[in-house]
């Protein structure tokens, strides 16, 4: 019996010799290969490649430096956070849906909160100010993710400037996500029935500030990228995939609009009162990574527009609400900055330990047991900045969630990788991988 | 399999104590006419494209703004298609499963969200199966990116998509047993092979009862 070396360099199969690459001399290996009498080779790209957006694999067959077949393999970040969402409250599922898509946590939240609120049937019930600081966060996250695909796209092709500003622009978006919630990702800051807490003081003048800023900055990548000859030699005609494709793969987001169909959820099947605010859907005639590019490029500036107009109504709603009125479904945490920076109010706190003991059973009860959800299932799509992310729903009627799904667009626009690929050349398999912009937080779950 | 739950928890792992409270799902039968909205000229139109509609769809269920069409198994491909080719529900947004063991002979259900983009409208498409037979129709044929949502139904669910291209595992490890999102599936308490070196599930590196 023969024992399997894992660190061999060469092995052989009966598919052929095998031939793992751990670092070494380069050229030995190529020459190696050279000698061998088949043209077709199988080259297994990821989980660890840094080109490929994290823990993605991919296996190529080659001819030559042509792409004949591109097999994506994922599931090596999945976490089981549908399963585990079951054993816990609907509010506690906020802290794992936050966290699939780690660039875009105010999506996954909004979406799973949408589809509750739904089932709840308060949708109608979530206060004005709530729906705004929804939507100025989503599309602060929007900027933030798009800064992530921007600069990364760029870093996978071999520019490495783009990236510092990029990340640049991302950390004071971040900045501001935690002085609004705390933390700088997964903030589970969107909550069934509104938003976890009302924003600090001073916080829409600093917001102010920051669009200003961001505005001045996008323009340094735009300079850097926009109509720049290698770029656009890496990027057009690159990764098509035109609107049938798109179509049949049930391809959303950007990689949808970039064959100049304007489908955007905001628009279309608006939430949170996206129909209240002024923004243009930004599409591309190209079906290629560069026209995705731009639509992102695009919507950054479309972004810091709904943020602006955000502003105002957060101005003109002052001390509303932020939570759904019912007690029975909001979180019971009337929360008030101490001296050590956070804690509940200490009237609260007063009330509930000193003065009514109903206060303090409910309480408990709706911090341990959570609320009853009616029975039933519910299906609420937001539109990511990867497009259409979804929350179906099921609800037995108890305090749990019977079954959450996502449908996460990465997961579904990952699988026109091999349409977009096959018959390129194995360079362009970065470029359209980098375009559709897959977090494989979000691919597996 | 037994149940048992990561640090010697028994049972559904639920430590708020009000885990007993369990209430069955009571949603059958029709909604009455009229539906409301656009489901009603969306009923209409199938009616109409799809001779067969008493016989395929079982019933039509409106609930919290979203039209559910309960479809037979056996004719979900033929309905998809009128619903894709005649009705332009052009896109499925994937498969969603859920599994409801008390449900005898109909546990297994999977789940499709329909969107038209021409029309702006959804349709969910809801077949059910039973553990026993987990066979439904793929839906692969008619819509493409229904590929790797079936693949990760069967591995979350153990439904057999006949007719799929290559329905193996997705997101699980190739050689792994059970389906995860089965509810007589623990949650966590399964042991870590890494390069020939076992970790013991949480409940069993010491004794936690």
């Amino acid at each position: 019996m023969t024992t399997f070396d894992p660190y061999a360099a060469t092995r052989e199969t009966t598919e052929g010799t095998v031939y793992s690459v751990t670092g070494g001399d380069w050229d030995s290996l190529v020459s190696e290969i050279g000698e061998s009498k088949e043209e077709r080779i199988i080259v297994n790209m990821g989980p660890q490649h840094p080109s490929t957006h994290g823990v993605l694999r991919l296996v190529l067959e080659l001819e030559g430096e042509t792409v004949t077949e591109v097999r994506p393999g994922i599931g090596y970040l999945h976490t089981g956070i549908e399963k585990n969402m079951e054993y816990r409250n609907w509010t506690q599922g906020t802290t794992f849906a936050t966290r699939m898509d780690y660039l875009a946590p105010i999506f996954n939240e909004t979406a799973y909160c949408l589809a509750i609120e739904k089932l709840l049937g308060i949708t109608n019930d979530i206060p004005e100010r709530a729906s705004i600081i929804r939507v100025m966060m989503m599309e602060l996250n929007r900027i933030s993710s798009h800064m992530v695909a921007l600069g990364t796209g760029a870093l996978e092709l071999g520019a490495m400037g783009p990236m510092f500003f990029a990340f640049r622009e991302r950390e004071v978006v971040l900045d501001a996500f935690e002085a609004i919630t705390g933390l700088r990702m997964n903030m589970a800051y969107v909550r069934p029935g509104g938003v976890q807490q009302d924003l600090p003081t001073g916080m829409v003048a600093r917001l102010r500030d920051l669009v200003v800023e961001l505005r001045k900055n996008f323009k340094d990548n735009e300079k850097l990228l926009v109509g720049n000859t290698i770029w656009m030699k890496r990027t057009e005609g690159i990764g098509y995939l035109d609107l049938a494709g798109c179509t049949t793969l049930g391809i959303t987001g950007p990689v949808l609009r970039s064959t100049g169909l304007p489908w955007d959820l905001r628009k279309m099947q608006p939430y949170c009162g996206y129909e209240n605010y002024e923004f243009d859907v930004i599409t591309a005639d190209t079906c290629d990574v560069y026209g995705r590019f731009l639509i992102r490029m695009a919507e950054l500036e479309q972004s810091l527009r709904i943020i602006e107009q955000a502003l105002d109504k957060l101005d003109a709603t002052e001390g509303q609400p932020v939570m759904v009125a019912d007690k029975k479904i909001a979180w019971p945490a009337q929360l008030a900055l101490g001296a050590d920076g956070l804690g509940n109010s200490l009237d609260h706190i007063r009330e509930i330990m000193g003065s009514s003991m109903e206060s303090l059973i409910h309480h408990f009860k709706l911090v341990t047991e959570g609320f009853h959800v009616p029975a039933g299932q519910a299906y609420a799509a937001v539109e990511s900045p990867r497009g259409e992310l979804a929350a179906h729903i099921v609800s037995d009627g108890g305090t749990k969630p019977y079954r959450v799904h996502f449908r996460e667009p990465s997961f579904n626009n990952l699988q026109s990788t091999s349409a977009m690929s096959e018959g390129g050349m194995v360079a362009d398999i970065i470029g359209a991988v980098a375009s559709i912009d897959p977090v494989m937080g979000g691919v597996d779950r | 399999m037994s149940n048992e739950g990561m640090f010697g928890v028994k049972g559904t792992g639920d430590t708020s104590g009000y885990g007993g409270l369990v209430r069955a799902v009571s949603n059958l039968g029709s909604t009455e006419r009229p539906y409301g909205g656009y489901f009603d000229q969306v009923a209409d139109d199938l009616e109409r494209a799809y001779p067969d509609f008493a016989d395929a769809i079982t019933r039509v269920v409106v609930d919290r703004g979203e039209l559910t069409l309960h479809v037979k198994k056996e004719r979900l491909v033929e309905v998809a298609k009128i619903l894709r080719d005649k009705l332009l529900f052009e896109m499925c947004m994937g498969v969603s499963g859920v599994h409801y063991p008390e449900r005898t002979g109909s546990e297994l259900v999977a789940l499709y969200p329909l969107l038209s983009m021409t029309k702006n409208q959804r349709v969910r498409l809801e077949v059910s199966t039973s553990e026993v037979d987990p066979h439904i129709p793929s839906l692969v044929e008619v819509y493409g990116g229904n590929n790797w949502h079936e693949r990760e139904t069967f591995d979350m669910f153990g439904i057999i998509f006949d007719g799929h291209p290559g329905l193996t595992r997705i997101l699980m490890p190739d050689d792994w047993d059970g389906h995860p999102q089965r509810k007589d599936y623990p949650l966590g308490g399964i042991a870590v092979e890494y390069k020939g070196a076992t970790t013991p599930a949480p409940q069993n590196r010491r004794s936690y009862k």
